[in-house]
């Protein structure tokens, strides 16, 4: 009798400590019902997953996780209910919170940490796992990529016969772990023509994962994803099932490209910037059809799309827009700035960097970035954060003139000082990283320009 | 003055953003009428002792770390001879730690060294991960702070009467144990200290500065001081965390 009474007890009380956290202004109560419920019983999770009729689809990645699941979420919406831990609590605390809210749902699809991946997979047997990429991030959190990549290894041998593994195929680590699965799905994209002249400088899994010699690239597209082989060994990315080819970018505003679905290829349109979305697009277009959405599902919820929570966000500030673009490591800025500078960089910018333990206690990633670029533009920074002059001395190594910089670290007081400097009607690029995002989006939210983010994410 | 660095690597060991310490050396060395030249020494490429001014090397994962061992423990006399004809020599972390004489992994298997700093280093069960801070001494009465971040696996044992780098003021250092962080060697030094090491420690960048200015001089000489006003509040910061903050066993 251990699904009766004793989960739907467990289940009231954690769900009324939501409501008391929520009631106390202390947050969203988004993982503190479920760190009760993990507490009061660990196997919790593995029973409310299993109450889901179609299941539960699992979707992890360095970069592009939230809005992968949000986009699946999208196009499924339409057919099923779903439980989606969209406010982004995905550690083992969010995903059983988001399991606890989950009367009358049909399918589950939760995104989850690449650290707490093994523990949720082993919970919740995923009927689909989709796996975006590994880049370097957070080193002092998530150890070595390698050490995070074994982890995904184990978890997909570990994997049963029931479970569909859809990787990103241009990953040279990730695509390999397909091959580990009972059925692998892989996507991808291919076209050259957007592919970057080289790696950058700070690409990862340069070196073939089977034999160590460096691979070499058709076309490198975001970081070290891309069309690759190895010339020692001949480890190569495999066949692509799912493709986007003849992409165009529309600077901030949209991307087009052919989606290539096995033996139907449509044209699809989203309304977020750069390749790193296409990717993002990509993947979420595969999952949903693993999941049972046709070709014209998937391309009306890309469609439909709208930016999740602070990825190239755009929020109205009074007679002033904001465009919010979150940087967490090395790969995902390079792609931010390069979005940007497609679009022409901005002449002022606000840059927050804090180094708590979700930011990354260890800020050296800063130095990996390629900001360099932003500088065809840039005029002015505003270097916000609580270690906001290590930012201010990176982009004076870029060749920001020091007196270009200034040093606000209060973010309240760094965000009024970049609206004052734009001009009204003009758009204010902000980037920080994720606990200043979330204290940015409540200093607006307490301005009464947004929602707060448990009822507007997704 | 051109200021020639060898930098090892490059394209492996570049975890801890390690660029951002070239960038420091270009921009310093600039501002005092001297051009850096940096010089990638990759895995076969020849290390021809006395052409380079500077030795780098940084820290990579341990994939990228295990590939290039053999080939930097190879070049073990090249480097020996370029220190005994006076050249600098910068390693951070990984680089650290293969210029001693052996990585032991947590299986037992050792990746060779390279032999020049007198210290080697066993795998331990935890990684020392955090904010450090060092008082050093690198010239007789003049005591300065290195501020920065660890994440090392190692636990590194200098031999006795090795001179460490400095004395861990907070944070793990060397083995978490000794008190002691670093090794140096001469006008060489190594450190578990990333973060980039440089940016915010412009004392130490201009020491690293001058001593590959004295492979070409003789002596060290002296430089005239910067402005360094943002470099002293991001020291301030780094080193307030590593008080807040810093690891301890």
């Amino acid at each position: 009798m251990r699904l009766g009474v004793p989960l739907s007890l467990e289940i009231a009380a954690a769900r009324a400590t939501a409501r008391l956290s929520r009631a106390a202004g202390t947050g969203g109560g988004t993982t503190i019902p479920g760190k009760l419920l993990s507490k009061l019983d660990p196997g919790a999770i593995d029973r409310l997953a299993a109450r889901l009729p179609l299941g539960t689809a699992l979707v992890s990645a360095t970069n592009g996780k939230t809005t992968t699941a949000a986009m699946t979420a999208e196009i499924l919406r339409p057919r099923v209910r779903l439980a989606h831990n969209r406010s982004g609590a995905n550690l083992i605390s969010g995903v059983a919170s988001t399991l606890l809210d989950s009367g009358g749902a049909e399918l589950g699809l939760l995104e989850v940490d690449e650290g707490a991946l093994p523990e949720v997979a082993r919970r919740v047997r995923p009927r689909a796992l989709c796996l975006g990429n590994l880049f370097r991030d957070q080193l002092d959190r998530y150890g070595e990529l390698e050490l995070v990549a074994g982890r995904w290894r184990e978890t997909v041998a570990a994997l049963g016969e029931g479970t569909t593994v859809i990787v990103n195929a241009d990953d040279p680590v990730v695509g390999d772990l397909a091959s580990a699965a009972a059925r692998g799905v892989s996507f991808g994209l291919d076209d050259p023509a957007q592919a970057r002249p080289a790696l950058q400088h700070a690409a990862d899994s340069k070196y073939c994962v089977r034999c160590g010699a460096p691979y070499e690239y058709a076309a490198a597209y975001v970081g070290h994803l891309g069309d690759y082989r190895c010339p020692s060994c001949g480890h190569a990315r495999p066949a692509l099932d799912v493709a986007a080819r003849a992409i165009e970018l529309e600077g901030l505003e949209r991307a087009t490209f052919d989606l290539e679905l096995g033996d139907v290829t449509r044209r699809v349109t989203i309304a977020l910037p750069g390749l790193y979305n296409v990717y993002t697009a990509v993947a979420a277009a595969a999952l949903s059809r693993e999941l049972g959405a046709s070709a014209d599902e998937i391309v009306a919820g890309l469609g439909r799309f709208s930016a999740a929570f602070g990825r190239a966000e755009r929020i109205e500030v009074g007679d002033r827009r904001l465009l919010v673009l979150l940087v967490k490591n090395p790969a995902g800025a390079n792609e931010a700035v390069r979005t940007l500078v497609g679009a022409g960089a901005p002449r002022l910018a606000v840059v927050a960097l804090n180094d708590a333990i979700a930011d990354g206690q260890d800020v050296s990633w800063i130095w990996d970035v390629d900001f360099e670029p932003l500088l065809e533009g840039l005029e002015q920074l505003v270097a916000a954060g609580g270690r906001a002059p290590e930012l201010a001395l990176r982009f004076a190594y870029a060749g920001l003139p020091r007196e270009a910089v200034e040093v606000v670290p209060d973010l309240a007081q760094a965000l009024d000082r970049g609206l004052e400097l734009t001009p009204p009607g003009g758009e204010l690029v902000v980037l920080p990283t994720y606990t200043a995002m979330l204290a940015l989006r409540k200093i607006v939210g307490e301005r009464g320009y947004v929602r707060p983010y448990w009822e507007a994410a997704a | 003055m051109r200021v020639t660095v060898g930098h090892l690597y490059p394209d492996y060991l570049n975890i801890y953003a390690d660029r951002g310490n070239m960038a420091v050396l270009s921009w310093r060395a600039a501002r005092r009428g001297h051009e850096l030249d940096v010089r990638a020494i990759s895995l076969g490429d020849p290390l021809v002792p006395g052409e380079h001014d500077l030795l780098y090397v940084g820290g990579g994962q341990d994939r990228e770390q295990a590939l290039i061992a053999p080939d930097l423990a190879a070049r073990s006399d090249e480097i020996h001879a370029a220190l005994d004809g006076g050249a600098a020599l910068l390693a951070v972390c990984g680089g650290y730690q293969l210029l001693g004489r052996f990585y032991r992994d947590r299986a037992g298997a050792d990746l060779p060294g390279a032999g020049i700093f007198p210290l080697e280093t066993v795998a331990g069960e935890r990684r020392m991960i955090g904010d450090m801070l060092l008082e050093c001494e690198l010239e007789p009465g003049e005591r300065h702070t290195l501020a920065g971040f660890e994440n090392h696996a190692g636990r590194t044992l200098l031999d006795e009467g090795a001179e460490p780098l400095g004395r861990v003021v907070h944070g793990f250092g060397n083995d978490g144990r000794s008190g002691h962080e670093g090794c140096r060697l001469g006008r060489a030094v190594g450190t578990y200290l990333h973060g980039p090491l440089l940016p915010r420690n412009p004392w130490f960048a201009d020491w690293i500065l001058a001593q590959a200015l004295a492979h070409r001089l003789g002596e060290p000489p002296e430089l005239e001081p910067l402005p360094d006003e943002l470099e002293r509040r991001a020291h301030e910061l780094a080193a307030a965390r590593a008080r807040q903050r810093g690891g301890r066993d």
